[in-house]
């Protein structure tokens, strides 16, 4: 069942649980998704990340086929979307844009409904699947509880259960931690961990840049609509410039001393720390060793990675406004 | 809705029971003097009240509901991920609709029985052919009508399920529906415009004194189901074409 993209040349094919080609959606004159290369390897923890309004949402909403894409090919699952909808849907476990249920139904009948919804859902299974699913989200003991009556973040588990009602290939989380509690964004971390050593792919998007730092193994950045980068995490991290930091009390002479090495020094927080950005080239060791001979006294040295902040803020732009 | 469409033949036969005032022949809903003489006209003159106003009102808000609720409450998309199919989910929610278009006229009927039985005497039938019927065979009757009007609400569901593709406010699809009923019956009061009336969906909706002779017509019975498999068949295909190409944004 599983097909593989056309490898380049020399290198090993890679099989893909996502692949977008040129992918464009409109609403109007407005394209919100404008032209989009995704490539989400299988068994990847892939964060989807980007600005208010960049377009995540709308990337997901055509990837699984609630609405139609204006332009590009969308292979989920290695089959062509949206022509095998029918039979990769059931493959996929989906919370798009925040769980919606019916309010007046507890949250377990929510689940047998959606489920039973399903024709590939066996209904013998289904109630042991929904209690399996309500545990594996803490919300074993508000099963029973009304919808009307759930928190943000219970809700948000109902729709995260709902994801994992049954075994799925590929999870598509839109902001799976939005609203939750610390206990409960812990705990989809190291759900989401499980899934993907389970074997799943996992295709998560967020604000939350910690968040992804710590659960995915790879990274595509939105922005308006584009997508400006994507790969593995630590090559998209090292791909940002990485710094040292001195602690020193004589910081003008540090301060010339790195000057001098190429590197362009700078205030970093805190009191006594001189940055030096620009680490091209040169070893760490060679740094210290030429601030010490010219009598710096060095007090603590660091080399530090671009964070995916800094990395994220240079590919998006400090705007903080909605790009419209 | 149930309850409140119930209560309709248990205030009828209330308010006849407690006037003192015999009903004047001839005024009023059809058959409403007659139930002092027979119970079994209880459920038919409820049927008749309600097939103007209070059906529609109840079927509308039923059919305006069927998709564009469920895009409100932000189901729709995890219905259609779940996956239900499109095609499926647009004919299980029709066919709950027609579900609910029996279950009205049912309830009606069947409180309207059973206030008669309650309140007045029973009897034999006169129909309009003169001919006298049974308890039993005007129980008959009483359900041939109930399913007469059950299927001249089926062409209402359909348009009510077509507007409720357009939109994702529920109100408005509902609003929108009943609407629709009220005008096709003015305008099917209209003399000018007699050309159209054979094509209003409403055009029937009163026409089951047929079903009160003897032998019993089943012309008007076999029009009205054509005009409402046409209205059937015309919605059920632009729902068809809206909602299977309709961007889920809700
Ligand atoms: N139903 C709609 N009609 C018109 N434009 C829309 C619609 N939905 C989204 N858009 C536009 O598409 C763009 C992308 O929106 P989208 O919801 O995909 O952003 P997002 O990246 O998910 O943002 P957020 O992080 O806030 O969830 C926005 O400019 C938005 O205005
Ligand atoms: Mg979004």
């Amino acid at each position: 069942m599983t097909e593989t993209r056309e490898a380049a040349p020399g290198s090993l094919p890679i099989d893909l649980a996502i692949e977008t080609h040129g992918l464009v959606k409109r609403f109007g004159h407005r394209s919100a998704v404008d032209g989009i290369d995704l490539a989400v390897p299988r068994g990847a923890v892939y964060g989807f990340l980007g600005p208010n309004g960049s377009g995540k949402t709308t990337t997901i909403r055509v990837l699984l086929g609630l609405a139609s894409a204006n332009g590009g090919e969308i292979r989920v699952l290695g089959r062509e979307m949206p022509q095998q909808l029918a039979s990769v849907l059931p493959e996929v476990g989906a919370l798009v844009e925040g769980p919606g249920f019916y309010p007046f139904l507890s949250g377990a009948d929510n689940l047998l409904r959606l489920d039973s919804a399903d024709r590939h859902g066996s209904s013998a299974t289904r109630h042991r699947r929904v209690n399996e699913a309500l545990d594996r989200v803490g919300l074993g003991h508000a099963a029973g509880k009304k919808v009307r009556a759930y928190s943000l973040g219970m809700k948000q588990r109902l729709g995260l259960a709902n994801a994992m009602l049954r075994p799925r290939e590929l999870l598509v989380l839109d902001e799976p931690t939005n609203g939750l509690d610390p206990q409960g964004t812990r705990e989809v971390r190291s759900l989401v961990r499980s899934l993907a050593a389970g074997g799943a792919t996992v295709f998560v998007s967020s604000h939350l840049l910690a968040e992804v730092e710590q659960m995915c193994t790879h990274v595509g950045v939105m922005s308006a609509g584009r997508l400006v980068a994507q790969g593995p995490l630590d090559e998209l991290r090292s791909a940002g410039q990485a710094h040292v930091l001195v602690r020193t009390p004589d910081g003008e002479r540090a301060a010339r001393v790195l000057a001098r090495l190429g590197l362009v020094p700078g205030e970093a927080p805190g009191h006594g720390v001189i940055q030096g950005n620009g680490l091209d080239g040169i070893e760490p060791e060679e740094i210290v060793a030429a601030l010490v001979a010219d009598g710096v006294r060095v007090r603590g040295f660091s080399v530090e990675n671009a964070t995916l902040e800094e990395r994220f803020v240079s590919l998006t732009g400090e705007g903080f406004d909605v790009v419209g | 809705m149930l309850v409140a469409l119930a209560a309709v033949p248990i205030l009828i036969a209330l308010a006849v029971k407690l006037s003192s005032r015999p009903a004047t022949p001839g005024r009023g809903p059809l058959f409403l003097d007659r139930i002092t003489q027979n119970g079994l006209f209880v459920a038919v003159t409820a049927l008749v009240v309600c097939v103007p106003l209070f059906l529609p009102l109840t079927v509308g808000v039923v059919a305006g509901d069927t998709i564009a609720g469920e895009a409100n409450l932000g189901t729709l998309r995890y219905l259609l991920l779940a996956p239900s199919g499109r095609i499926r989910l647009l004919l299980v929610k029709y066919a709950g609709a027609v579900a609910f278009c029996c279950a009205a006229t049912a309830t009606v009927a069947a409180a309207g029985a059973l206030a008669g039985v309650v309140f007045f005497p029973i009897g034999p039938v006169t129909l309009l052919s003169g001919d006298t019927i049974g308890v039993g065979e005007s129980v008959l009757r009483s359900l041939l009508i109930a399913a007469y009007i059950t299927v001249s609400l089926l062409g209402l569901s359909a348009i009510g399920l077509l507007i409720s593709t357009f939109t994702d406010v529920p109100v408005g699809a509902m609003a929108a529906t009943i609407v629709l009923s009220v005008v096709s019956q003015v305008l099917d009061n209209l003399p000018q415009l007699e050309w159209l009336h054979p094509w209003l969906f409403s055009h029937h909706w009163l026409g089951f004194a047929d079903l009160l002779r003897q032998p019993v017509s089943w012309t008007s019975f076999g029009e009205n189901a054509l005009l409402q498999a046409g209205y059937i068949a015309v919605c059920g295909a632009l729902a068809y074409g809206k909602f299977t190409t309709k961007d889920i944004l809700s």
